[in-house]
């Protein structure tokens, strides 16, 4: 009842001062709306990883050549070879595929234009492996790579770079270096992941890259799939082993290749996202707090002004619990409203970033509710001094504050 | 007349630290009003008078001795049960009006009766009952600002009566006013005293202070003379 008519007396002396009042609350209202946009930001980001992640189908584990050193001097040469790829296939049980890659960077000639782009010999099961589905025409046959035919599959970007129609250039012909290759198929666009970008790549047989292009049978890396249900973990364990054997490295030697999980950069970029996210957030409440401050700073003025009116409140019979609930209240008002206003706003600023970005960021309900009863709170802490000052006036004082 | 009285007061003391010294506003004070009373409290600045005034109006309490109102002693109450009584006891009518200059004559009238937890139906019809009979009837949704002296000041009174207190404590209710609107003012504490209500009346003006039905005047907060007719003769012999 007397609650009430609090609510309606803090209403009426928000009316009174309306654009002071909307000022106030403006602190609110951008520490809010900032909270709940890099939260929902944050989210994204993370889900966008992990959709990442998720596209990249099972665990592929990333076998690469380490530094050879020969007497102290690092040698050009890999470390690995066609043999260690067919020996992981043979030998480790925890493996389901695995993908030989030799990449070399080269002068492209495709029609009139000329472009410096990697060429990837490969095993005709990568596309399978990477999940790379064909846009157009067919993948190269192993019956193709044992014959070391010049055919080529293009990455999604390809034409891109090229400026080509992708439907157009099936049946045509690239030139790398001198020697003529048959465009047999183009895959579909899969966006980069870490640094590389896979859709630039202009995929042939292992053979044929090996014998006309790079002219040597090593490798560079080996993609290795790891069975499902299989931890990764123990796959590297596996993987390790059996190179070590092929390698015939003593015990206690060091290895002389790499393995890393593909999915580890992308972890990494998670952990990124989400320390960001917080530090985000974080940035926005210490806005939030500003905000309060704020609304402390002109709850204290409004306690100074209405001095008389406080006098006359209390002379008619209001009591101090009376006239920090009424002061309170005005202050909780304040913050309530400018976090409802930040909270709309919030959501429409991440509504238009999720469209910009092409992210799902999505405002969570908890990020609504934390926001709504961090603000009321605000209103609680910042408003209770100025509201104690007011209930603590001397009526007769009060009553004559000119 | 055996009836007790609505205030007694015994050997008031109150004094106030003003710098090094001590001021000492009442030196031992007593004083009895009755019901229906009609008393000018008068007295120079510095007298005492004003510190009278708002102990009896519970917005203040003694150093030392007792106050009884209603036969309750309220000399060593509490911030908030002094509140409550004011708002029950009390009706206070100012020399600045005092009136909320954002809210409307009716909503000022309301003011006591919100914080008595009156519903608002109720409220409504007491506070529009009390402005039509001091005259305002048709300004009940007037702002303040948007009134003359006079109407402020009835207003005021509305408002001070609402709770029908005990008391009604006027603080040179006419010293805003022009003459002729404190005349027309005074003539309606004149009628409140002819239907019964206790006033009290603090000024220096002799010529308000004629309305009322005796005068006790003050100096170095002390009694100084009390013109009251019937008081000594009324106080039963012990």
């Amino acid at each position: 009842m007397l609650l009430l008519e609090m609510f309606r007396i803090a209403g009426q002396s928000i009316r009174a001062n309306f654009f002071r009042a909307f000022l106030t609350m403006l602190g609110i209202i951008i520490g809010v709306a900032a909270v709940i946009t890099m939260v929902a930001l944050g989210s994204g980001a993370q889900q966008a990883i992990n959709d990442q992640i998720d596209s990249l189908g099972g665990s592929i584990l990333s076998v690469r050549a380490g530094q050879m050193f020969s007497r102290g001097i690092a040698s050009s040469d890999s470390s690995i070879s066609v043999s260690d790829a067919d020996a992981l296939a043979r030998d480790v049980y925890s493996v389901t595929a695995v993908v030989p890659e030799l990449s070399v960077r080269k002068q492209i000639k495709l029609g009139s234009a000329n472009r410096s782009l990697s060429i990837v010999g490969t095993t005709p099961n990568f596309a399978d492996v990477s999940d790379y589905p064909l846009l157009y025409g067919r993948l190269f046959s192993p019956g193709e790579n044992a014959a070391k035919k010049r055919v080529a599959v293009l990455g999604g970007g390809v034409p891109a770079v090229f400026e080509k129609d992708p439907a157009m250039l099936i049946g045509q012909s690239l030139n790398i270096e001198g020697t003529s290759f048959e465009i047999i198929g183009i895959l579909e666009e899969k966006g980069s992941i870490g640094f590389s970008n896979r859709d630039d790549y202009i995929w042939t047989p292992l053979a044929t890259a090996q014998y006309r292009i790079a002219g040597s049978d090593k490798i560079d890396s080996i993609s290795v799939q790891i069975a499902p249900n299989v931890p990764i973990e123990t796959a590297m364990i596996d993987v390790e082993r059996i190179l070590r054997r092929e390698h015939q490295i003593m015990p206690g030697a060091k290895n002389d290749f790499s393995l890393s999980d593909r999915k580890q950069f992308l972890n990494i970029q998670q952990e990124a996202a989400k320390i960001f996210s917080y530090l985000l957030a974080g940035i926005a409440g210490i806005s939030l707090i500003v905000g309060g401050i704020g609304i402390m700073n002109i709850m204290l003025v409004t306690v100074t002004e209405r001095t008389r009116e406080i006098g006359i409140r209390k002379a008619l019979g209001a009591t101090r619990t009376n006239i920090m609930t009424q002061f309170l209240i005005e202050a909780m008002s304040l913050c309530i409203a400018g976090g409802t206003i930040g909270i709309i706003l919030g959501g429409s600023a991440s509504a238009l970033l999720a469209n910009l970005a092409g992210w799902q960021t999505p405002v969570s309900v908890e990020a609504i509710t934390m926001a709504f009863f961090f603000s009321a709170g605000v209103g609680l802490f910042f408003g209770i001094w100025p509201a104690r000052k007011a209930a603590k006036l001397d009526p007769i004082e009060a009553l004559h504050y000119e | 007349m055996s009836e007790t009285p609505i205030i007694r007061i015994n050997k008031l003391h109150r004094s106030y630290p003003m710098g090094d010294e001590v001021i000492h506003a009442l030196n031992g004070i007593d004083l009895e009003i009755r019901r229906n009373e009609y008393v000018a409290i008068m007295g120079p600045s510095g007298s005492g008078k004003t510190t009278l005034m708002n102990i009896i109006g519970c917005l203040d309490s003694p150093n030392s001795g007792e106050y009884l109102l209603n036969n309750q002693s309220v000399s060593k109450l509490r911030d908030n049960q002094l509140a409550r009584i004011r708002n029950a006891e009390i009706g206070f009518v100012f020399q600045t009006f005092n009136l909320l200059n954002r809210t409307s004559a009716l909503q000022n009238v309301e003011l006591p009766l919100i914080y008595k937890g009156v519903s608002r139906k109720e409220r409504h019809e007491r506070a529009k009952g009390i402005l039509d009979a001091v005259g305002l009837g048709s300004r009940m949704k007037h702002r303040p600002s948007e009134m003359s002296g006079g109407q402020r000041q009835r207003v005021a009174i509305a408002r001070a009566l609402i709770t029908e207190p005990s008391i009604l404590l006027a603080d040179e209710p006419t010293g805003n006013l022009d003459s002729a609107t404190g005349r027309e003012i005074m003539g309606i504490f004149d009628k409140l005293h002819s239907d019964g209500q206790t006033i009290i009346l603090v000024t220096h003006e002799a010529d308000i202070a004629a309305h009322a039905k005796g005068e006790v005047h003050l100096r170095d907060g002390s009694i100084a003379n009390d013109t009251r007719p019937t008081i000594s003769q009324e106080v039963p012999a012990q």
